[in-house]
């Protein structure tokens, strides 16, 4: 079983058996129609840009940019190469969803991303596999075979005239590559480090040629849109927030895994869906968007739905839609010590500010940790964040900075505990039972 | 476009950043990693500042203006911002000023004082990050003060055209490096040191030398190559210190060669010669001025009065100065002999009389950004001309076609269109080639010389893009000039550009390539290898070390140890003038005394000295002049070098008059090459001039490491040796011993040997037939 | 340097780029010739940048900014644990301290009998899975309890 659970499920209709990731399986759920369909009734470019954008479907890499206007900044007329590029290289602390995708249903992202190379006049993809995930990229290569030589990429597909040709590129353990122009910088064979932007990718992206860059879930939605229709898709989710979306649950819950819910859905469903917390124990707080996004108390979280305008509202961001959950057995101060440390280690050293201060955040909220706070701490490291955000080349900075901001404004009290008692306010061995790594039985 | 800044105006093409605008209206925004000549990376965050509607600080090196777009860089979010950064800037350098090299000329240090806070609130402990050694130019001894702007990464890629610092690993263990601990080659690597912001790269050779505030800065022209780059010199107590570029767009933009910035070393070695010596009893020994002048003046006297003027002959060096030159030649025709000559790399000189003027560039050094197309013929084109190739770089970069015509196939670290690597005696066929080929694509008859010649595909490819476009050039290499048949690719280049429509001109071997054809340093009788071919029995030398100079050593050294009188001007003492030179006189080296040099595009540059002569060296001008006086010679009554430089280019500084590559009266003829093994000598970049060859750190270089016989792999197997065996090498009676060396950058049926270094001086001409054997 | 087995793995890869962009194959081939050889020695970095065409720095810069290249030799198995956040919550930190107990070494430490080197790995994008360790790069294992780790390194020989 792919994904552990569903409303009104699209894009996890179907993946249940070892063979689902297979072409021919694939095309019994009526994979490739949508291909099949713009091709042989040769519809306009045109036709499929605007059922994305009437879909509403809002990037699911974490920007939650609408997709149909980022494919429409594509210029259509360029004489020279165009690319397509696929963002799998999910390493957002708490995000797994496109690694199931593609273990369960790559040949929709093949589509995906063949219908969005028609749309946009592109004759070349990549799909930018994160690198700790290895079975994830032979098996896309393997897919990606049995797509040639079913005559769905490559020359002439179809019988069409298009052309479309598309291939695996592996990551190997950097976060920053999932930031769109790192990811480009990547391709090429360098360091992973992000462009400043302008220009855009969609004028000066992989090799310099004009190049979109969207989300594994982005590119698995877009034969739904298509056989669905646009105005169908955004129905299934709410206003301004087209479709459903799958959420990776990661933490405190009994069942911890994917689920796909249409937008809007209430965060108690979802909760619910993944078994409730564990061991009946109270919710704490909730990073709902991936380790980025800023943690929400867990009174707020339960009033919000599941979509990109509550979340917002609750003072977070939906993100790569990467639920952590924390129960009270959680110390809030080590949790941001590891997320800190996790966005100093990943930072690219490229820009002042992050580069610096990245390491600086981490080395107070890590000496907060291990008892040797100050009693200004906590504003230095709000005048920190504040000389980080918003001053960086890309949003590696902000995204260091909005968890230490966001833990420290819910969770002052804790963190002024632990600098002035040294230690945690909820006991060690608390902490360790709530992991549960020596009672658990899976 | 219109932007306002600080409440200024200011108009900038579409494109321009906020940078171009603020430098526009004078408003100077702090910054580390932006250089207007590199690439923009926007990663120091210096530079932030407020721009209205924007909701976040923006840097104005990287963002682009937009129309109406108003900049604040001075408000307080605009501050807040810079102070920020500076504050990240500094957690992890090292406060160790007091003892930085770079003290006093610090971006960040300047920066800091108006952007730092007082007290750090970083309490934890500093980055440590290890030194590095990369090679005798370059130290890299304190990499913790390194700020990762990345400018000396850039320039590596973008400017030298090879990387060699990498910034490796991430996050704040981010370190500049080269791979696993190599030295830096590159010939432009000093460029670097200037570049670096704050002290991390810093020059070996200056370390420690001064304070930076301590040293008085001088205006200068580089006496080496043919590109006349524009210097400051810095000194301290009469002693040259160090030598950085003076901008000059037009002529070495910001840049200079590490041969240019290196050099002054020499001036200050034990090897500089400060009296002058006379040969008493055999050996050279120090004596005053008069009585060395007196020596002479007798000595010339009695040679002409015997044996008439023509049994004197005058050699000078192309490094030498305009007025220097000028009086030489004129000291010696007035004692009734033609043969003086500054062309001692020279080989063919059937040119000399037939042609239409000053021979040069054939276009302005500003002008190559513009070509679409350039053709390099015979050119070691890195090593002989480092900025004249980084400027071919960047223009292959942007649209231009640059194709090589070359004795080797070196790596110009060029984007090439095309290129040809053959051996010397191929050389003019390749270039009849691309002559025919040319023909050939205009439909136009050519020479009944070129009926034979078949053009391949390459010299198709070249001579198309000599077609295409508006503006072309060839350009004849230092090679070319001193090839064997020298006038015949001359010609051909003509006829080439003629076809074309492409300009014609000479790179020019060195600072004063050009000058000399200004200053009529040429013969009317014997020319620079006759004069030896034919020995004379006393020669007068200026600044030139034949044994290292000459095409052929062997042959200007045999004459000159035969001779009666060798007299040399010199700054050096060391040479193996030692053996042959009669009396030694300690002429100033460019630094001591005043002159001009006109450089290949003909642009003439004077310069004063920034040092009092060592010892008691005195200004070659006036050594000649006083020579003039004594010998009684009408003319040479000159109070300064001005009113030398003005005989012979009144115009003064700017470009000389009589700039012409014409030839007249030769026509294209094309002896059949010959498949013998021949020698193809390099002039080594560090051993191309007296200064080079006695820079202490230069001679540490890669570049500086003895010649070996290179060979290719077909050649190596002919001769019967392996990579790294003795051989012996022989050109006529001369012959050393070489190490061999594998290397498929040499063409066919060929040893490339180095000239110029005193382990191959007993050699002969430099592309002539060569002997190669088992040691 | 490398096996023609591994060169022909390198040209499949650089197949897969515009042909003057055969740097975009770098990590590939850097990924294959850790693969091959256990590590990646300076002498196999130069090697790929050469096969490659790039300066040898610009190869080391991508091998020193990836995670997953090994610049210096590690042991037979190259465990690594994600500690993240996500992981944590549910043990990824106390797995990671159980296996340095059972190992008797610390992370970035090898067993004496060169077999195993622990490393703390970041978020593998596997949180649902939670612990999760992956063994030498490509072998992904989930749901690591005390007993499983006991089986992981009984089978790692
Ligand atoms: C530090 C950083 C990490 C990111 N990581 C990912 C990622 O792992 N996967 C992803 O799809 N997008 C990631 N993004 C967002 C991408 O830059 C980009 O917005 C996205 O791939 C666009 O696709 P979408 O419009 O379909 O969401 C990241 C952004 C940042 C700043
Ligand atoms: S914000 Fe961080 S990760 Fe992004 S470019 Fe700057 S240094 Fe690199
Ligand atoms: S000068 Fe603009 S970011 Fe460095």
């Amino acid at each position: 079983m792919a994904i552990l659970g569903a409303i009104n499920p699209m894009l996890s209709v179907g993946l249940d058996g070892d063979n689902a990731w297979r072409l021919a399986d694939y095309v019994k759920r009526g994979g490739y129609t949508a291909l099949r369909r713009i091709l042989e009734e040769k519809l306009p470019q045109e036709y499929v840009i605007n059922e994305v954008k009437k879909s509403v479907l809002r990037g699911r890499g974490g920007a939650g940019f609408p997709t149909g206007l980022k494919w429409s900044f594509m210029p259509r007329s360029f004489p020279g190469d165009k690319y397509v590029v696929c963002n799998s290289d999910e390493g957002e602390p708490g995000t797994f969803k496109d690694r199931d995708i593609l273990r369960y249903d790559p040949h929709s992202v093949i589509e995906g991303m063949a219908i969005a190379g028609f749309a946009m006049g592109a004759g070349r993809g990549y799909n930018y596999i994160h690198g700790e995930v290895w079975e994830i990229y032979e098996r896309f290569e393997e897919a990606l075979d049995e797509a040639r030589a079913a005559g769905l990429l490559g020359k002439d597909i179809l019988g069409s005239g298009f052309n479309f040709d598309l291939f695996a590129h592996h990551g190997y353990g950097a976060y920053i590559c999932g930031e769109e122009t790192a990811l480009l910088e990547s391709i090429e064979g360098k360091k992973g480090q992000p462009r400043f932007k302008p220009p855009f990718p969609a004028s000066f992206g992989l090799y310099g040629k004009p190049t979109t860059i969207n989300n594994t879930e982005t590119f698995a939605s877009i034969p739904y849109i298509i056989n669905l229709g646009g105005e169908h898709y955004l129905e299934a989710g709410k206003a301004n927030n087209g479709g459903t979306k799958l959420f990776s649950v990661s933490g405190h819950v009994n069942r911890p895994g994917n689920y796909e819910i249409p937008l809007g859905t209430p965060f108690a469903t979802l909760l619910d869906m993944a078994g409730g917390m564990r061991g009946g124990r109270q919710l704490k707080g909730c990073i709902p968007g991936g380790s980025s996004s800023p943690v929400v108390p867990a009174a707020t979280m339960m009033d919000c739905t599941m979509d990109y305008d509550s979340i917002s509202k609750a003072g977070s961001m939906l993100g790569s839609g990467a639920v952590i959950v924390m129960d009270e057995t959680t110390c809030m101060v080590k949790a941001l010590e590891r997320l800190s440390f996790f966005y100093y280690e990943e930072s690219c050293g490229q820009c002042t500010p992050c580069r610096e201060g990245t390491n600086w955040l981490y080395k107070i909220v890590h000496r907060i940790e291990h008892g040797q706070g100050r009693a200004d701490d906590l504003d230095l490291l709000a005048s920190v964040t504040t000389n980080i955000m918003g001053r960086t080349i890309c949003a590696l900075g902000d995204a260091a900075s909005m968890p230490v901001q966001s833990f420290i404004k819910h969770y002052r009290d804790e963190f002024a505990y632990h600098i002035e008692h040294k230690k945690c306010l909820v006991p060690v061995d608390v902490q360790r039972a709530g992991s549960g790594f020596f009672t658990a039985t899976v | 476009m219109e932007i306002e800044i600080d409440g200024k105006m200011a108009h900038v093409p579409d494109g321009s950043t906020i940078m171009d605008a603020a430098q526009q209206v004078g408003a100077y925004i702090p910054h580390f990693c932006y250089h207007k000549k590199l690439s923009i990376a926007a990663n120091c965050r210096m530079c932030l500042v407020q721009v209205e509607k924007a909701p976040k600080p923006l840097p104005a090196c990287a963002t682009p203006v937009t129309n109406g777009m108003k900049v604040f860089t001075h408000s307080e979010l605009a501050v807040k911002a810079q102070q920020g950064v500076m504050e990240f800037l500094l957690i992890n350098h090292p406060l160790d000023c007091p003892i930085c090299d770079q003290g006093g000329e610090c971006q960040l240090q300047d920066l800091a004082v108006g952007y730092g806070g007082s007290a750090s609130r970083f309490q934890e402990g500093k980055r440590v990050v290890f030194h590095k050694d990369v090679g005798p130019l370059i130290s890299m001894q304190e990499m913790a003060r390194c700020i990762h702007c990345t400018r000396c990464v850039r320039f590596g890629q973008e400017i030298a055209g090879v990387m060699e610092l990498g910034m490796a690993n991430r996050n704040m263990h981010s370190e500049i490096m080269t791979f696993v601990g190599r030295s830096v080659d590159s010939e432009l690597s000093g460029n670097m040191i200037d570049l670096c912001p704050v002290g991390a790269l810093t020059s070996k050779p200056f370390r420690y030398a001064a304070r930076s505030w301590e040293l008085g800065r001088r205006k200068s022209i580089s006496p080496h190559d043919s590109l006349g780059a524009n210097l400051t010199v810095q000194v301290k107590n009469n002693v040259v210190m160090r030598v950085l570029p003076r901008e000059n767009e037009d002529v070495n933009e910001c840049w200079v060669s590490d041969k240019d910035r290196f050099s002054y070393e020499a001036l200050s070695s034990p090897a500089r010669l400060t009296k002058p010596m006379v040969r008493i009893d055999g050996s050279l020994r120090e004596v005053a001025w008069n009585v060395a002048l007196d020596y002479v003046t007798h000595a010339l006297k009695d040679v002409v009065g015997t044996s008439g003027g023509e049994a004197l002959a005058a050699l000078a060096s192309p490094h030498a100065t305009l007025e220097e030159l000028h009086l030489l030649q004129k000291l010696i025709r007035s004692l009734g002999s033609g043969n003086v000559d500054f062309r001692p790399r020279r080989r063919d000189f059937s040119t000399d009389g037939r042609l239409d003027g000053v021979p040069w560039l054939g276009l302005k050094l500003s002008e190559i950004k513009d070509l679409d197309a350039a053709l390099v013929v015979g050119s070691f084109l890195r090593k002989d001309h480092p900025l004249f190739a980084q400027r071919l770089r960047q223009l292959a970069k942007k649209w231009g076609k640059v194709s090589l015509l070359a004795l080797g196939a070196d790596d110009p670290l060029i984007n090439l269109h095309a290129r040809m690597s053959v051996s010397p005696a191929r050389l003019p066929l390749a270039l009849a080639a691309v002559v025919k080929a040319a023909a050939q694509l205009k439909g136009e008859a050519v020479a009944a010389e070129l009926a034979s010649v078949e053009p391949c595909a390459t010299s198709q490819a070249i001579a198309r893009s000599l077609l295409d476009g508006e503006r072309r050039a060839i350009f004849l290499g230092n090679a070319a000039e001193q090839h064997p048949q020298a006038a015949q690719l001359h010609a051909l280049a003509l006829e080439l550009a003629r076809l074309t429509g492409a300009s014609c001109g000479f790179i020019g071997e060195a600072a004063n390539s050009a000058g000399g054809y200004v200053a009529k340093a040429l013969p009317t009788a014997l020319n620079a290898h006759s004069m030896f071919a034919q020995p004379r029995q006393a020669y007068l030398l200026l600044g030139v070390e034949p044994e290292l100079d000459c095409h052929d050593p062997q042959l200007a050294v045999s004459a000159l140890k035969g001779a009666r009188l060798v007299v040399v001007l010199t700054p050096f003492k060391d040479g193996a003038a030692g053996d042959y030179a009669d009396v030694l006189l300690p002429t100033a080296p460019f630094t001591e005394t005043s002159g001009s040099f006109v450089n290949s595009e003909g642009r003439l540059q004077s310069f004063t000295g920034v040092v009092r002569p060592l010892g008691d060296a005195r200004p070659g001008w006036k050594v000649l002049r006083v020579l003039g006086n004594l010998l009684d010679l009408p003319g040479f009554d000159y109070d300064s070098s001005e009113q030398v430089r003005d005989e012979v280019a009144p115009g003064g500084e700017g470009f000389v008059q009589g700039l012409n590559n014409g030839l007249h009266s030769l026509a294209v003829s094309l002896p059949a090459p010959t498949e013998a093994l021949q020698r193809v000598a390099d002039v080594p970049i560090y051993a191309a001039d007296p200064l080079a060859r006695r820079a202490a750190a230069l001679q540490k270089t890669a570049d500086a490491m003895p010649p070996t016989a290179r060979m290719n792999t077909q050649t190596l197997a002919a001769v019967g040796v392996g990579d790294g065996a003795a051989v012996r090498v022989r050109q006529g009676n001369g012959e050393v011993v070489l190490e061999a060396r594998l290397d498929d950058t040499v063409p066919e049926a060929c040893v490339r040997v180095a000239a110029a270094h005193v382990s191959t001086a007993a050699l002969g001409e430099m592309f002539g037939a060569i002997n190669v054997e088992r040691a | 340097m490398l096996t023609s087995e591994s060169l022909k793995r390198i040209d499949r890869e650089i197949a897969k780029y515009p042909a003057d962009q055969k740097q975009s194959a770098v990590m590939a081939s850097l990924a294959i010739a850790q693969e091959e050889q256990g590590w990646l020695s300076s002498e196999a970095i130069e090697f790929v940048a050469g096969y490659l065409g790039m300066a040898p720095i610009a190869a080391y810069e991508v091998a020193s900014f990836y995670n997953m290249y090994d610049l210096k030799p590690v042991g037979k198995y190259k465990v690594s644990v994600c500690t993240n956040l996500p992981c944590m919550l549910t043990g990824g930190v106390d797995a990671g301290e159980y296996l340095k107990q059972k190992l008797g070494i610390d992370y970035n430490e090898t067993t004496p009998d060169g077999l195993i080197t622990l490393k703390e790995g970041e978020c593998m994008g596997a949180c649902g899975d939670a612990p999760v360790m992956i063994v030498n790069n490509r072998r992904m294992c989930s749901w690591m309890n005390p007993e499983q780790i006991d089986k992981l390194l009984a089978e790692l020989k």
